[in-house]
């Protein structure tokens, strides 16, 4: 029995719809007693293949042993009944109990089954512990106390959960599953919410757990957490198994070519920057997210008009953050991000200056005149200022520096510095489900109109346009967006924020869910945007993309730049090593016509 | 000394129609249901015990066979509405609200519908009440005349059903595994779901007992706390009991006393006639005391801003399993 394996999977296929396939012919074993790392890329099939074992998904093809028994686990019950549990990202905890009674929650209270002997009694006793509906005994926490102390576990069980913090609720669903009996653990990425001291706290409990027979399978993307508690390590690449490895008889560098692959050449279109110049500097931006720890830690960079920059990383290491902080939804600890609006030789207008403003700058030579002579409003006349503006005879003298942290998210919109999100949940953020793409695509511009009746005429052209240059597959224009599948509710989000021409567009995820000719449709989007002089900024998770279609690629790990390099030079091994730890000197690419004159534009 | 103990007998008369009420909604909440259609199903459950009492009496039968008919009646038609609402709430995924509200306006309706057939056909319920439900239920006629006997042993018997249900459901949900199941049901179906709870079994039952229970407070309305004289105003007492879920923070031992209060309440403006002179505009303004005192509650428990005098976390929010 010695040699079992605690699981074994064979041939695991698993797909989404008729597109997307998570798992592609999977097999891998978990041995007894031992702690396993899976590693991979985002949407590398990793938590996928998890939730088979786990009961959430059955698998289309392929069989499952548990130890050397062909099994089919339907549901979480099912896993645990072959003490199976697993700990998910996001905990399933009742926020309004204590730990003890969520450890306790839907335990079933029926009687255990009778052995043949006295099967009266069997059935008198079942039927009182039904009537009494299961009586809650009030030492069940020191009866649960007794496995806490086990494994040297530090929380205290009648505490409420909403009290915890995310390593305690961690710890809580731990216990639950311990509780119920589990000698296969499955952890996905639970080192993602914690904090350093608080991992090592969590590997402490699983070497102990292991020392304890129990065999542990760990998600994670993080070479050094893998390298320091793992046995072996199992990569998989795009929903495909790629090897198993000894921990110790391997290098992360051996590991990141694995998880990353060959580079495969996708055929983007990529022209050189022209003219790039400064268009946004994002100088010390520090953040906290929703939970309070740090985001952002003293990021400081900078984007050109005219080029991709790409963000790599891993999710959640401060992109959605860094982009939200941008567009001013997310409120800044420190930093600084300033804005050269594009205005040189471009008319001054009433739609972002008001004649107070106009007359300030003037006095501090901000315009000229056409013929090149600079605009000075002394002793003017209100009414002339406003004929000048309106006559376009005001001109921008240089580009415009602007702070962004003293405009609102909306005066950041007005400036054209836009930002189209997509979130895991589309519709979450930019778009409204029950609206139909007309009208979602008013939600932009109302404020541009005068009557107080909607006037649908332009969002209708818009609209019309849109579905007809992206090829989005819809009944009509007025049908409402959350009827609309994935990729085509993408289509309107991108589509609509370009049509604002930008000057700073960032797109997040952009291709997320998309087929490949959506995504070639975004791409070439994208590239337009970029001869027009566009600062595009592109967050995306497949690195063949990144260095396909980026200029420069600025590599995020734990809120911090890890690097910012040559999207035509650098390797998809060098990005994977970036992304999973920061050097101690942070190497940052810049065009070299620009090295000469970097400390001009911010004063 | 004695209007002031009729006051207070006719409180805990009336405040038991609340305690049925409030007791059925707060086990429906529970499970994360909003059925503003409780009023409803209380005049379905009139409805259903009306009829039972009518036709056990009309049969002859004595004053139990009155009672079980008319409450299994009454649990009959409640039920049904109840199971109506959790077919269109639970499995059909319909908003809660529109849905309650829309079983009130049904089964008020019926109710005035059958009340008018009745006193049509000159069908009236005092005897059956009489013989059933008024009856004390410690005494076989003239309930001694001291304070103590008259204050708590002076009623019939379902007021102590109403008490005893009450006493079960606040100790089912908070002493057992059960009531443990259906709280994190309300809280979380996610994480009921996750560790093995079936989350649609739950809504449902808790659906149909609590409409059951809400039901018998109708009932006991028409046969009881009216003396069987059809006065149809049960769906303005459904929304009293509503309220009460909501002034007794989602406890039913807490709306045990809260259900007294609503008595008292709502009987304040047809007995301060009887102490002083007062005019109709007067009354009618009495009668909005219990609506603003669970606002004031409401305020009241804004204050402290607890987590555990907060409605259920996903009440009114519909579960369905594939929405992770």
């Amino acid at each position: 029995m010695e040699h079992t394996n605690a699981i074994e999977l064979v041939g695991i296929t698993k797909a989404f719809g008729t597109k997307v396939v998570a798992n592609k012919n999977v097999s891998m074993e978990l041995r007894q007693g031992e702690i396993l790392a899976l590693l991979g890329e985002n949407g590398s099939g990793k938590t996928t293949l998890m939730n088979m074992i786990a009961g959430i998904y059955t698998p289309d093809q392929g069989k499952i042993y548990v130890r050397g028994q062909e099994v089919t686990i339907k549901s979480p019950i099912d896993a645990y009944s072959y003490h199976i549990g697993m700990i998910h990202q996001h905990f399933k905890l009742v926020d309004l109990f204590t730990a003890a009674d969520n450890i306790i929650l839907g335990e079933h209270f029926h009687a255990e089954p009778s052995d043949g002997q006295n099967k009266g009694a069997a059935f008198f006793k079942r039927a009182g512990k039904r009537l009494a509906f299961g009586w809650l005994k009030h030492n069940r926490v020191k009866q649960l106390q007794t496995i806490v102390d086990q494994y040297g576990f530090n929380i205290d069980l009648s505490r409420k959960i909403y009290d915890m913090s995310v390593s305690e609720k961690q710890t809580v669903e731990i216990i639950k599953a311990l509780y119920r009996g589990a000698e296969i653990l499955i952890l996905d990425e639970p080192t993602a919410v914690l904090t350093p001291q608080e991992i090592d706290k969590l590997f402490a409990v699983l070497r102990r757990m292991r020392q304890d027979g129990k065999s542990i399978i760990i998600i994670t993307h993080k070479l050094n957490e893998v390298m320091a508690i793992s046995d072996r390590v199992c990569v998989l690449r795009k929903g495909e198994h790629i090897a198993t490895v000894e921990t110790a008889a391997t290098t992360e560098k051996e590991l990141t070519d694995m998880m990353v692959g060959q580079k495969i050449d996708l055929a983007i279109e990529r022209k050189e920057p022209v003219n790039p110049k400064p268009r946004l500097i994002i100088k010390d931006m520090t953040a906290l997210n929703k939970e309070g720890r740090l985001a952002l830690d003293h990021v400081s960079f900078e984007i050109n008009g005219g080029e991709i920059l790409g963000i790599a990383g891993i999710s959640g290491n401060g992109q959605r953050e860094l982009l939200e902080g941008i567009a001013g939804l997310q409120p800044l600890v420190e930093g600084e991000a300033i804005f050269n609006n594009p205005k040189e030789n471009k008319p001054v207008t009433f739609f972002h200056k008001d004649l107070k403003q106009i007359k300030r700058m003037a006095e501090e030579g901000f315009f000229h005149y056409p013929d090149g002579t600079r605009v000075s409003l002394k002793g003017f006349k209100n009414k002339e200022i406003v004929k000048l503006v309106n006559d376009e005879k005001i001109l921008f003298y240089e580009d415009e520096v602007i702070d962004l942290k003293q405009k609102t998210p909306r005066e950041i919109q007005e400036l054209g510095i836009k930002l189209s999100f997509v979130p895991e949940d589309r519709l979450s953020m930019g778009l409204v489900g029950n609206m139909s793409i007309v009208d979602n695509m008013m939600l932009r511009g109302y404020r541009k109109g005068r009557s107080i009746f909607l006037n649908r005429r332009r969002p209708k052209q818009l609209a019309d346009t849109i579905i007809k240059d992206l090829e989005v597959v819809t009944p009509s224009d007025m049908t409402p967006v959350r009827r609309l599948s994935g990729g085509n509710v993408q289509k309107i989000l991108v589509g609509r924020e370009i049509s604002s021409s930008p000057k700073v567009l960032m797109a997040a995820y952009p291709v997320r869910g998309l087929d490949i000719n959506s995504s070639y449709t975004i791409y070439n989007l994208l590239n337009a945007q970029k001869e027009k002089n566009v600062a595009v900024i592109f967050v995306g998770e497949d690195l063949d993309v990144l260095l396909a279609l980026c200029d420069r690629i600025l590599v995020l790990c734990g809120g911090k730049v890890s690097g910012v390099v040559d999207a035509r030079k650098v390797t998809k091994e060098e990005i994977g090593l970036l992304m999973t730890t920061v050097p101690e000197e942070v190497q940052v690419y810049r065009y070299e016509q620009e090295q000469d004159k970097e400390e001009v534009p911010h004063d | 000394m004695s209007i002031f103990l009729a006051m207070i007998q006719e409180a805990i008369h009336y405040g038991m129609v609340f305690l049925f009420g409030s007791t059925g909604e707060t086990l429906i909440e529970k499970s994360g249901h909003l059925n503003l259609g409780v009023p409803g199903i209380m005049c379905l459950g009139a409805v259903g015990g009306g009829l039972g009492a009518h036709w056990a009496h009309q049969a002859g039968a004595g004053a139990a066979g009155i009672m079980v008919v008319s409450l299994l009646m009454t649990i009959l038609l409640a039920g049904a509405g109840g199971l109506l609402y959790g077919l269109f709430t639970i499995t059909m995924r319909c908003n809660q609200n529109v849905t309650g509200l829309t079983l009130t306006t049904f089964g008020a309706g019926v109710l005035g519908f059958w009340g008018t057939q009745m006193s049509n056909k000159g069908i009236t319920f005092t005897e059956p009440s009489r013989i059933a439900f008024t009856s004390p239920l410690f005494f076989s006629g003239e309930v001694p005349d001291n304070w103590f006997c008259q204050l708590f042993l002076s009623y019939g018997f379902l007021v102590y059903f109403a008490i005893l249900i009450a006493i079960i459901a606040a100790v089912v949900l908070k002493h057992t595994r059960v009531g443990l199941s259906l709280r994190a049901v309300g809280e979380n179906p996610a994480a009921a779901d996750a560790a093995g709870i079936n989350v649609i079994k739950y809504k449902y039952i808790s659906c149909v007992v609590g409409a059951a229970i809400a039901g018998i407070g109708g009932t006991f309305f028409l046969m009881d706390a009216s003396r069987g004289t059809p006065e149809y105003i049960i769906d303005a007492m459904g929304w009293l009991a509503v309220a009460l879920v909501i002034f007794s923070l989602w406890r039913p031992a807490i709306g045990i006393a809260g259900s007294i209060v609503f008595g008292f309440l709502y009987r304040l403006p047809y007995n301060i006639s009887a102490l002083t002179v007062v005019t109709l505009a007067d009354k009618e303004l009495i009668k909005m005391i219990p609506y603003a005192v669970t606002a004031l509650v409401l305020i009241v428990i804004s204050f402290f801003n607890k987590r555990e005098t907060q409605p259920p976390a996903s009440l009114g929010v519909p579960y369905f399993r594939e929405d992770r």
